[in-house]
């Protein structure tokens, strides 16, 4: 019944996951499946959708919350639907992080970890490194990469969003 | 040397072990304890709480020893300066989150942690900041939550996933804001869920109807056996100045493992139920009095004595099958002393129409530690989770291990194994179905089957389930069929289980039986049958069964443990016809409105956890216990009233001392003399469909005695709700 919750285009990716991994190894398509979920909800997941994924896979419930839980890239509240998230490690703090982050929570009036009240902007909690150092300090939003940043370019690529 | 023994060294001994056994196995044996938190026996390999930590020669770092395989020539130290210094390291980030509220803690006295703490925790704690905090869960009416004190060890969320094949519980969140919990509030459902307030070695998971009840160290424990279902699983009763404040599992390999269920664990909220009855009443012209024991004997004595003086027929006896056998085999004597053969403990059954066929006992074939073993299975008629739940749990291992499993069942209940067969058999059609398997199972034998039953074979039908159902016992050597209460409690039983036996004939299986209560066994034993004496030896002159002699009134009537009202196959018979008695004399732990209405005396008994006694198990095991609590009121253990009463009416030898020289007595008239648990029936069949629609037949787990029944937690759980929503037909 709770399957129901899933789009055609869903299932498919997840029946790709599945695939992918030996017969009754099907509980490995979790992260998969969590992903296609998520992106088709707004950034976001609910017990809704969670348990339709634990539905589909023939898995227990608490085994997807586990997973959902874990993963940072998973949010199980709500969220703002652009995504931004600075990466604040080693390189990119060396190179300015903490001003990024800084000037983003100035600008949108919220803290890393929040949305903006107008659900648009969301501040992924601290984020480790994304691979890409050589262009620190660099941030994603909606999965693309922005690096070498300044306050004004951070200005510029987020005010371009709708 | 085999290639499989290894030789290494513990502690400068040298010792041998088996490939591929983990160091801690291999340390347990040989009695040197290694101090551990996730590991555990039964269940999968973890090694996330890092406690048992050795030194192993020329390993570079300390190594746990639950998941290290032995290796030959391994020289393993657990006491040496570097395991020590590991170990405490480990326990002293163990007790960075741990918030040493052993005061307030029920686990305060029995807890792992706290023992281990002693042995390797430093006495001043060396952190300064601050303690995460973890909100407390909501998982049910039975398990108490403390989640502050969890340290993670994960052997709640392994035994959901292992043993009872549900995953309830997970590890939510991550790094250090990993929690124990089901995410989405939920309480802990499975019928042996109460298990992980064992598992856990902290206090996070407790007893929640004993919360802040006792301290572990003021209480008595005393082995106990359990008094709801016919494995007879092995318990510890912790007793507090005289009050059973709880029940744990005593560990037995042959029945239970290190497992109980919830209703044996939890049932003893019953025997403090406020409605038992404290002292004996007796009804003078319509009105309860109270009476003294000498008075009530007496008249029980002179109701019996006038009521069956000139004919023995006039009394009926019901006797619950929970009853120990030693209050059974005094009932048996005293009724044929007074000439009666009117006694019954099948309460529940509705068809006696081939008890002659009976087997002298009832049993499963075969001891109960071998159902692990089996390769083949079929459940006939039994919601087996909910009717034996330790034998449950053994199918489910078989099953696991590769077992074919499968069911002729009204409904298909759910088992967390993959079933390899299930024959949808409704109420009214059961025999029919069965009788399919059995042609099927005829069929790809190619055997004859007794003349009288192969014509009514001939027109069955037979499908593809039956013949998968009839392969899972053919084709397997070392297979059961496993015959049920639903079964046993069907119109139709005496077809069915003809039906069984020629199955089991034709496929070589086994035929074990799960009659209900506690010592049905021990009822066949001693004798409390309409159509049988002691050891099973037939009577010249039958008595009338449960049913026939609610059917037929009698004029005086005895009941021993059981309630009238909800104890029997056909509640409204009997209400009738105890209403038109002359004398009700009942002898029961409890008090309640309906006893009031339909006896005449009430008599207070003492309940299971109260009385010294035995129940025989269906593997005939005798289980002997002592009395655990003392006795509520005025009540008194069954054996020591009916003794008086036996000695009152003039029953010859009749002055035992203890309750084990009455199962000695039992056991003496018994003899040597084989007991046949082998079933000889020649009842002839009838597929004719039967009327099922108003019967019980699946009587709710906690609907099962009357000790249960008053389980105040037990009755507040989802089982208990749902079988309620559900009504009671399944």
């Amino acid at each position: 019944m709770s399957i129901g919750w899933l789009s055609e285009h869903v299932r498919e990716e997840i029946d790709h996951w599945v695939a992918k991994f030996p017969d009754g190894r099907h509980r490995s398509a979790i992260i998969g499946a969590l992903q296609a979920v998520q992106h088709e909800n707004k950034g976001y997941l609910t017990p809704e959708l969670m348990d339709a994924v634990a539905a589909y896979l023939d898995l227990p419930k608490i085994q997807v919350y586990e997973v959902a839980t874990f993963y940072s890239m998973f949010e199980t509240e709500p969220v703002g639907r652009h995504c931004v998230s600075v990466c604040t490690n080693i390189s990119c703090m060396l190179r300015g992080s903490d001003e990024i982050v800084e000037h983003l929570e100035r600008k949108f009036g919220i803290k890393l970890g929040e949305s903006t009240p107008d659900g648009k902007i969301f501040l992924k909690r601290e984020e480790e490194c994304l691979a890409a150092c050589c262009g620190a300090p660099m941030m994603m939003v909606d999965h693309i990469y922005h690096e070498n940043l300044t306050p004004e370019k951070v200005d510029k690529v987020l005010d371009t969003l709708d | 040397m085999s290639d499989d023994i290894v030789n290494i060294e513990i502690n400068g001994q040298p010792v041998t072990a088996k490939k591929g056994q983990m160091l801690i196995e291999v340390t347990d044996r040989h009695e040197t304890y290694v101090p551990r938190f996730c590991y555990h026996e039964k269940l999968s390999i973890a090694a996330n709480c890092r406690m048992c930590l050795v030194e192993v020669e020329k390993a570079p770092k300390p190594l746990p020893a639950c998941a290290t395989p032995v290796m030959d020539g391994m020289k393993v130290f657990t006491r040496s300066a570097a395991a020590i210094s590991a170990q405490k390291a480990t326990m002293e980030f163990l007790l960075i989150n741990h918030p040493l509220d052993c005061p307030i803690c029920d686990q305060g006295g029995e807890c792992e942690l706290q023992d281990l703490a002693m042995g390797f925790g430093r006495d001043v704690s060396r952190y300064n900041d601050r303690k995460r905090v973890v909100k407390d869960k909501n998982l049910g009416p039975l398990v108490s939550t403390d989640m502050t004190r969890c340290i993670h060890c994960t052997r709640c969320v392994r035994f959901g996933q292992e043993i009872t094949g549900i995953q309830e519980l997970g590890t939510v969140g991550r790094s250090d804001q990993v929690e124990i919990g089901t995410y989405i509030e939920r309480s802990v459902d499975h019928e042996l869920s109460g298990n992980i307030i064992d598992l856990c070695p902290v206090g996070a998971l407790n007893n929640k109807p004993y919360r802040f009840g006792a301290r572990a160290w003021e209480m008595v424990a005393k082995p106990m056996v359990s008094p709801h279902d016919c494995a007879g699983s092995n318990l510890f009763g912790h007793v507090l100045r005289g009050k059973l404040k709880r029940v744990v599992p005593q560990d037995n390999e042959a029945i239970n493992e290190t497992w109980i269920s919830d209703r044996d664990r939890f049932s003893y909220e019953g025997v403090y139920s406020e409605d038992r009855l404290m002292a004996p009443l007796i009804k003078v012209d319509q009105e309860w009095r109270e009476a003294s024991w000498a008075e009530a004997i007496e008249a029980v004595r002179d109701s019996l004595r006038t009521g069956v003086s000139h004919e023995g027929d006039a009394l009926g006896v019901l006797v619950s099958p929970n009853a120990t056998l030693e209050e059974m085999y005094l009932l048996n004597r005293i009724a044929r002393h007074l000439g009666s053969q009117n006694l019954d403990h099948r309460l529940r059954r509705r068809d006696f129409s081939d008890q002659s066929s009976d087997p002298d006992v009832p049993s499963l074939g075969m001891p109960i530690a071998s159902i692990d073993s089996l390769n083949g299975v079929l459940v006939v008629g039994s919601n087996l989770r909910r009717e034996v739940p330790i034998i449950a749990h053994r199918l489910r291992k078989a099953a696991l291990a590769g077992a074919d499993v499968g069911f002729v069942n009204p409904e298909e209940y759910e088992y967390h194994f993959a079933s390899a067969a299930y024959v949808d058999a409704p109420l009214d059609r059961f025999a029919e179905k069965l009788a399919g398997v059995v042609a099927a199972a005829a069929e790809t034998t190619k055997t004859n089957v007794p003349g009288s039953i192969s014509k009514i074979l001939a027109d069955v039908k037979v499908d593809e389930t039956a013949r998968s159902a009839a392969r899972i016992l053919s084709e397997n050597d070392r297979s059961l069929i496993l015959f049920g209460q639903i079964a046993a409690r069907h119109p139709n039983f005496s077809a069915i289980r003809r039906l069984a036996a020629v199955l089991a004939e034709l496929t070589g299986a086994q035929l074990g039986f799960l009659p209900e209560g506690a010592n049905a066994v021990g009822a066949h034993l001693a004798g409390i049958l309409p159509h049988r004496g002691p050891g099973g030896v037939e009577l010249e002159e039958q008595g009338r069964d449960a049913l026939g002699m609610l059917a037929s009134p009698r004029s005086v009537y005895m009941l021993f443990g059981m309630e009238p009202d909800g104890d029997l196959a056909d509640c409204a018979l009997a209400e009738q016809a105890l209403k038109a008695a002359d004398k009700v004399i009942c002898f029961s732990p409890f008090v309640t409105q309906s006893l009031l209405d339909c006896s005449d005396i009430l008599i207070p008994l003492g309940t299971y956890a109260e009385t010294a006694g035995t129940f025989v198990n269906i593997e005939g095991a005798w289980q002997s216990f002592d009395a655990t609590a003392s006795l509520v009121g005025d009540a008194r253990e069954g054996w020591r009233i009916l003794r008086v009463l036996g000695n009152e009416l003039e029953l010859p030898e009749c002055d035992y001392q203890n309750a084990s020289e009455v199962s000695d007595a039992l056991a003496a008239e018994l003899g040597s003399g084989a007991i046949d648990s082998a079933l000889s029936s020649r009842a002839g069949i009838s597929l004719q469909s039967t009327d099922v629609a108003d019967l019980t037949l699946d009587v709710p787990m906690y609907a099962i005695d009357s000790v249960v029944r008053r389980g105040k937690a037990l009755q507040s759980t989802q089982i208990a709700a749902e079988t309620r929503e559900g009504g009671s037909e399944a």
